[in-house]
């Protein structure tokens, strides 16, 4: 996950997906597809293969649902990382304008308190 | 302007909590709905436009009538095909914010063809996004007049076809031909590339509003997966093959590089002068008399409800009339109950110091219940430390909330025994009068008269009020 030789990086909220498959067909590198298994609505969500995104943006701009997709076009600068208590891992953070004290995890996109972060 | 990360825009609440349901992380549209494309193009422009604040959505009757579970801006819902007109309110009574009119084919086409048409002929500062998805998404699929010719629908089974349905309306082309719209465009979510392309109409829209004040109207051809009976790809693909075949895509106006708007700040009658203009008397304001009540500040609302002839909204008329004798801010809004006689009638009054944002009460500070219904009703919906005053010769079962004030008064018992029970809602007027404080009882007193029209009943409603203003005194005694 945290392989800086990525340029970019896709996260798909695997509960906020429908299924639809837009993406899948918008990726130009076929680096998408849809899972074999659900989730608890009962779609098959995409899922992104972990490595080769160039961060075009052309699966965020297809999907229809606001928070399913999110691009990460500058993955190899992104250098924080702390542990997100959700994924109970360590994963790259990013900062959100609007939450100025808060980290926010790139795997779940949920918020890491700042006071949990080594 | 680049971004590091696409992500969902901060115009999009975190939560989706007034979307019922555990799931409070998704839209209610179906899979690969071109809805959900359009909207966060929508979102981000206004993102980054920095407009967040002074946005104001309107959101149509068809399956995007739930945008404001989503947008996290000021939001109103309008009735079917109506939004153009309360977008046009919106602008006009606040010139500063950004107005966004969401419609759908049956929405704008169909019922509020004639909506449309007018307001973008007097060229309101608004900004239409209009979803062409060929069909009546939300109630299952029914022919749009945008349906093409063959296409089959739940109401064209065979295909629509000229003979009975006539040609598909082509809004774009019919705005087009107006002097006042601004910038009139076609665009398709039917690819990526297309979906960039719409991308950029999105932000030139919204963007003509921001800066020049001007109308603008973007066709956005879609896809309904669910209607069309097809899979998101087969959909999203039939949009770019089939539909924009029959819709060219392209820019059919556009006069934004030398358009001035005309000033709509402007209102052509005076406020001062609205009275005269309109042949309304002007209420007397006895300014030495209301004197000890002028420098209050509250904000009473008033739910008063009843059967139907018990004077409840009267009730609330002299309320009101008397708020403007003491110069305050008032409003008055009868609501009727579907049962017409006899049923229950209720009406909201407000009496402010302050501006009165609306005329809707939800949680009123008083509530005068002249019927055991009216209790059942709205004894939850009492504000805190509020009262309610109510007819105890008419109700058999006591108010339950510790938290309020609450008053029994046999007002119709009083009324009665003053002749006519008929005044039992003067009497109510007296005990709120006396209780709440905010008002001269002489002024009501002598001006009782200017509104209740019957002369010869002036007297007895004097009388009336009297005996609540009594009723009152001698329970504190
Ligand atoms: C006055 C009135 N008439 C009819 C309806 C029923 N109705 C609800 S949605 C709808 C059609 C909406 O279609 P469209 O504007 O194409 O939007 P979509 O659902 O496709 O996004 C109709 C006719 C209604 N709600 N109100
Ligand atoms: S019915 Fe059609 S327009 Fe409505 S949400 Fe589903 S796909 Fe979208």
């Amino acid at each position: 996950m945290n392989n800086t030789k990525n340029k970019a990086h896709v996260s798909i909220r695997w509960e906020e997906c429908k299924g639809c498959g837009l993406c899948t067909l918008a990726c130009p590198l076929d680096l998408l597809s849809l899972s074999k298994s659900f989730n608890s609505h009962g779609y098959h969500p995409s899922v992104y293969e972990g490595e080769g995104c160039t961060g075009c943006g052309s699966c965020f701009f297809s999907c229809p649902e606001p928070g399913a997709i999110t691009v990460f076009k500058k993955w190899h600068l992104m250098t924080e990382t702390g542990y997100c208590p959700n994924c109970d891992n360590d994963y790259k953070v990013y900062k959100r304008e609007t939450h100025p004290d808060e980290l926010f995890c790139s795997n779940c996109l949920e918020s890491i308190k700042l006071s949990k972060v080594e | 302007m680049a971004k590091d990360i696409l992500r969902k825009s901060e115009v999009f609440y975190d939560n989706f909590d007034r979307k019922p349901g555990l799931d409070k992380m998704t839209t209610t549209y179906c899979p690969g709905c071109g809805h959900g494309i359009l909207h966060k193009l929508v979102a981000e422009a206004l993102e980054d436009f920095g407009v967040q604040d002074r946005t104001m959505f309107v959101s149509p009757v068809g399956c995007s009538v739930f945008a404001y579970y989503y947008f996290d801006v000021g939001n109103i819902q309008a009735a079917h095909g109506r939004a153009p007109a309360v977008a046009t309110a919106l602008k006009r009574a606040n010139p500063e914010s950004i107005v966004i009119d969401y419609q759908g084919d049956g929405d704008l086409a169909a019922i509020g063809g004639a909506e449309i048409l007018n307001a973008a002929n007097r060229g309101e500062g608004i900004t239409v996004f209009f979803v062409n998805n060929a069909t009546y998404g939300m109630t299952g699929g029914q022919m749009a007049p945008t349906t093409l010719i063959g296409q089959q629908t739940m109401t064209t089974p065979k295909g629509r076809t000229v003979a009975n349905e006539g040609y598909p309306i082509k809004m774009s082309e019919i705005i087009s031909t107006l002097k006042a719209p601004v910038y009139v465009e076609r665009v398709m979510l039917g690819d990526v590339k297309s979906i960039r392309k719409a991308r950029k109409s999105v932000r030139k829209a919204i963007q003509i509003q921001i800066e020049q004040n001007g109308f603008s109207f973007i066709e956005v051809l879609a896809s309904c997966p669910s209607n069309l009976k097809k899979t998101p790809i087969d959909s999203q693909n039939w949009v770019r093959e089939v539909l924009q075949e029959n819709y060219p895509l392209g820019v059919y106006k556009d006069i934004s590089a030398k358009f001035v708007s005309p000033d709509k700040s402007k209102t052509p009658v005076n406020y001062k002068d609205l009275p005269k203009v309109l042949n309304i008397e002007e209420t007397n304001i006895d300014k030495n008399r209301i004197a000890e009540f002028t420098n209050k500040q509250f904000h009473e609302q008033f739910k008063i409800a009843g059967f139907g002839g018990q004077g409840v909204l009267s009730l609330g008329i002299v309320l009101s009339e008397m708020g403007m004798r003491h110069d305050f801010q008032v409003s008055w809004i009868p609501s009727y109950g579907p049962e017409m006689r006899g049923g229950t009638a209720n009406c909201s009054v407000q009496l402010s110091s302050k501006n009165i944002g609306s005329p809707v009460v939800d949680r009123p500070t008083v509530l005068v219940a002249m019927n055991r219904p009216s209790i059942d009703k709205f004894e939850d919906s009492v504000a805190e430390n509020g009262y309610i005053f109510y007819d105890s010769s008419l109700i058999d079962i006591e108010p339950q909330r510790k938290d309020i004030n609450i008053i029994a008064i046999p007002a119709t018992k009083i009324a009665d025994d003053l002749g006519t029970t008929k005044v039992a809602n003067m009497v109510i007027v007296g005990a709120i009068i006396e209780k709440l404080g905010i008002m001269s009882k002489d002024v009501v007193l002598d001006s009782i008269g200017e509104v209740i029209k019957k002369q010869k009943l002036i007297n007895i409603n004097k009388r009336a009020i009297l005996k609540g203003v009594e009723f009152i005194q001698n329970l504190t005694k």
